[in-house]
């Protein structure tokens, strides 16, 4: 097969800091090709040069697609050449049909009048390709996450996509719609398209990727063909940090304590519908010094119960008993949560958990600000010294603490996120995937500060979405499924095959 | 993205391209301290330095008392996320309406009714505020309406007729100023602006001195130490011309003292104290600041009591200097409150502002209307000229913020 892609000597600066140095990058027609690194390595730069979002000019180096050298001044310009990028954060609106977003920008018209009969039988054939059965006419809000990326998917085919780009599409998906999703990758491969896969799941690329290409600090390190023999983890890891990660995990030795921290009957209802129950019963503890880990699928009511529990930031009609340190105490809203030691570090780290237009010190001070004043003056000095200590605790990397938190890599905003949350100085500390879309060295640092934490006697709620991490740091899992607690593990007890069968007999026995 | 590791410098970065960067750090600061600079500087040419005479400078001031008051409260509004307050004129208004019927019509102590239509305007704060922040109607409607419905009753209540004049002692407010503090010295300027001017100059060099200790302390980038002083020189420079100005005129006039008061109080509330860094949290991610603990809510609805009560001060401040309460009192001051705030670099989507911005902003309009009005421009033109220079002083904004990316 022919090459269909070569970017050569791609070199492009921001602000003078080079992010993509001399890359050289070749891909094959009708393969699909991952293209891994860590966050900042120039994945998305270098795709984003491919689209034409960066202008030719803008870099230097150049792109040959289908044997032809190209130059992109726009998305419109790559897109008439079928190459088709699928952005992270969907492209979609959420206030119109499937239909209808299927052709934005592409409509199915005649002088400009767009002919809706044919909008939706087109659009109703695209949907067929990528196996997704609701009516064209279905709202995007109405369709979940998984499905809104197969949405995307029949919007580039609609486009005569030759070249299709998928920037971490599984990232928010759980597990079924990420499989979905790859096997249609797989389908489409087979029809003659080729795309490129950029993901931080390893297991993902290793399973359906031709070959690897791996970027670091903005130049290719490696490209591995894969040809049907296992790859390693370990080894794309090794390449893609740079260094030899010995274990993904940080060693700890536990010191548990007495029960801590303990939920009981806890029973959260819908706000937007008061009939539908989304916690339903669910206890639990946390010891001293325990990390305890919460599983689950997505949906499963996880943020909702981590949320409903810090002063009643989701839900309505919430009943039930907090018992903190053998007593039991109410919690009416966060500030009360706050007081009685309670933290609670957001899913999102953008879009709830940090004031990206601000800096790290406001960012870090700001749940603490009673600490840091006196009759509400706050105390320059003492706020500087705060936030000077913890960047320096938790490394963050950054030129001052007076840097703005968006211009922050992603590991680095979180870091921030676990800062303010430190220093407000919790007993029981709520975390909702912390390592979501962060690079695997990140991931470690972060580890390691959730290990000094439990060291130190703090009671730890670990939730995540990936298996791997819960069994790598918890102590105890609780496995969640439609808003109840369907398992209990223990350290040894616990694997991926364990969990999956508690969820798998939970459905069945509710169905 | 991968364009989030962006490099800053570091310490031993060479002084020339130090001094670049400070600057590109700090201009979009200071654009609008340097562009009102240049409009006065071409209307001193342009007005044969009439706009730069002592009399016109106190009368500067004494003109744009009320937006300046108003601007400080709608800087808040804008804070909380692009929100503004529409009603802020009619508040006035009513306001003004309410001091003439007490005064005028009923012959109330002066001090009595002050702090009625003092508390009239808490009472406003608190019903808007009430369906902004408890309810969460959108500001724009809930002012909008207000702005109907105070308008209404200032018409009610005026019957449509002008009231007018208020004693001698509520005109001082506005016209007053503050008594000589060495009557004895036989001088030809004033001697307490002078004093005060120095007073402020000293304070102010403490105040920078000590931030850029703090800053050098915690490894903050600084501005090399030349441009620091340049920069200091300046203010003093300005605080002193401004101080000498006021001297040879007849002093400080009340309202400026009044206005003082006000500018450092709520410079200092919005950078120095817990409310009002919540206002920023909650301008720059209300989930985020919810989950913080910050009761947003009752920022909100303080924000909005806020600017009733500043909308009360500001109809006072005005119904004092035009000696009188008519209907249309207060028409547009809240597009002029809006348009300072903006052009003093506020964020339409919240977050970012800053109370002194706001004051440069509505000092830039006020010398524009100065300005043409002593060149004998119309008012027409000077409304379309104020309008093309609110939409230039935003598109610089913006222009300057995407090309920091």
């Amino acid at each position: 097969m022919g090459v269909i892609l070569e970017m050569k000597n791609i070199t492009k600066y921001f602000d003078g800091v080079k992010a993509l140095d001399n890359v050289n990058f070749k891909v094959v027609s009708g393969e699909i090709h991952a293209l891994v690194g860590e966050n900042g390595a120039g994945k998305s730069t270098l795709m984003n040069v491919l689209s034409g979002i960066y202008p030719h000019g803008e870099y230097s180096g150049a792109i040959v697609f289908q044997g032809k050298s190209c130059i992109f001044r726009n998305v419109r310009d790559s897109e008439k050449m079928g190459i088709v990028i699928i952005h992270q954060e969907l492209a979609l609106i959420p206030y119109l049909s499937i239909g209808e977003n299927i052709f934005i920008g592409n409509e199915r018209s005649k002088a400009g009048i767009i002919n809706w009969e044919k909008t939706h039988r087109h659009a109703t054939e695209l949907l067929n390709k990528v196996g997704l059965k609701d009516n064209s006419n279905v709202l995007i809000k109405d369709i979940s996450l998984g499905k809104q990326q197969l949405v995307e998917i029949a919007k580039a085919l609609a486009k005569d996509v030759r070249l299709l780009i998928l920037d971490e599409p599984t990232a928010a998906l759980n597990e079924t719609d990420s499989d979905n999703l790859l096997n249609l990758l797989l389908e489409l491969k087979k029809s003659g398209i080729t795309s490129i896969l950029i993901s931080h799941k390893l297991n993902e690329v290793i399973k359906v990727a031709d070959t690897i290409t791996i970027l670091r600090d903005g130049a290719t390190i490696e490209t591995i063909k894969v040809n049907g023999q296992a790859v390693s983890e370990d080894r794309i890891i090794k390449w893609m940090v740079g260094r030899e990660l010995v274990d993904r995990f940080p060693k700890r030795a536990p010191k548990i304590g007495t029960v801590y921290f303990e939920i009981k009957n806890w029973n959260v209802y819908d706000p937007q519908n008061n009939d539908r129950k989304v916690i339903k019963d669910v206890n639990l503890k946390v010891h001293k010094g325990e990390i305890l880990g919460i599983s689950g699928l997505m949906g499963s009511g996880r943020t909702e119960l981590a949320m409903s529990i810090f002063g009643k930031a989701y839900g309505k009609n919430i009943t039930g008993k907090i018992i903190k340190d053998g007593r039991e105490i109410t919690i009416n809203n966060v500030r009360q949560a706050i007081d009685h030691g309670l933290a609670y570090v957001t899913e999102d780290r953008k879009t709830a958990g940090l004031i990206l237009i601000e800096d790290i010190k406001h960012n870090i001070s700001l749940s603490s600000l009673k600490k840091l004043s006196k009759r509400l003056f706050i105390n320059d000095e003492q706020e500087n010294q705060a936030a000077v200590a913890y960047r320096k605790k938790l490394n963050i990397r950054s030129a001052s603490i007076f840097h703005k938190i968006q211009n922050l890599s992603g590991g680095n905003q979180q870091k921030v996120v676990l800062a303010k949350w430190i220093f407000a100085g919790p007993d029981v500390l709520i975390m909702d995937e912390p390592t979501r879309g962060i690079d695997v060295g990140a991931k470690y640092e972060i580890y390691i500060i959730i290990n000094q934490l439990a060291e130190e006697g703090k009671s730890i709620i670990f939730i995540s979405s990936e298996l791997p991490e819960i069994l790598g740091i918890c102590d105890r899992v609780y496995v969640m499924n439609d808003g109840r607690i369907v398992g209990e593990l223990e350290r040894e007890a616990a694997s991926q095959e364990s969990i999956m069968k508690c969820i798998m007999q939970s459905n069945r026995g509710c169905c | 993205m991968g364009t989030t590791n962006v490099e800053l410098p570091k310490a031993g970065f060479a002084t020339y391209e130090a001094v670049k960067y400070a600057l590109q750090n700090n201009i979009r600061q200071y654009a609008m301290l340097i562009a009102l600079i240049f409009i006065m500087a071409f209307f001193q040419i342009a007005t044969n330095g009439i706009l730069l005479m002592p009399m016109n400078v106190t009368n500067l001031v004494l003109q744009n008392s009320y937006v300046l008051i108003l601007a400080i409260g709608m800087t808040l509004c804008i804070l909380t996320g692009g929100n503004i307050d529409l009603s802020v004129g009619s508040v006035c208004a009513f306001i003004a309406a309410i001091m003439g019927h007490l005064v005028i019509n009923l012959k109330m102590d002066l001090i009595q009714a002050l702090a009625i239509s003092m508390l009239v305007g808490a009472i406003i704060g608190i019903w808007q505020g009430f369906w902004i922040a408890y309810v969460r109607i959108p500001a724009f409607i809930v002012t909008l309406a207000g702005m109907l419905l105070f308008r209404g009753l200032t018409n009610t209540m005026l019957k449509g007729l002008t009231l007018s004049p208020f004693p001698e002692a509520f005109q001082k407010i506005s016209s007053g100023f503050l008594p000589e503090l060495f009557p004895g010295l036989s001088w030809e300027l004033a001697s307490t602006p002078i004093m005060i001017g120095i007073i402020f100059s000293v304070i102010l060099v403490l105040a920078q001195l000590k931030k850029r200790r703090d800053k050098v302390k915690n490894e903050a980038e600084i501005t090399p130490i030349s441009l620091f002083i340049i920069q200091l020189l300046l203010i003093i420079c300005a605080i002193n011309l401004f101080a000498y100005w006021l001297a040879a005129y007849k002093g400080i006039p009340m309202i400026l003292l009044i206005l003082g008061v006000l500018i450092v109080g709520y410079h200092f509330f919005t950078t120095k104290t817990v409310p009002g860094r919540y206002i920023y949290a909650m301008g720059g991610n209300e989930k985020a600041a919810k989950l913080s603990g910050i009761d947003t809510n009752k920022v909100f609805f303080f924000v909005y009591f806020n600017m009733a009560l500043l909308s009360a001060v500001a109809g006072i401040a005005f119904a004092s200097r035009t000696n009188s309460a008519f209907p249309l009192l207060g028409n547009n001051f809240e597009l002029d409150a809006i348009a300072a705030c903006f052009i003093g670099g506020a964020s339409a989507t919240g977050g970012i502002g800053t109370v002194i911005g706001a004051i440069i902003g509505a000092l830039v309009m006020g010398v524009l209307n100065n300005g043409m009005s002593i060149m004998g421009i119309g008012s027409d033109w000077q409304m379309t000229i104020k309008g093309f220079v609110l939409c230039m002083a935003v598109a610089f904004d913006v222009i300057s913020k995407s090309k920091a990316k």
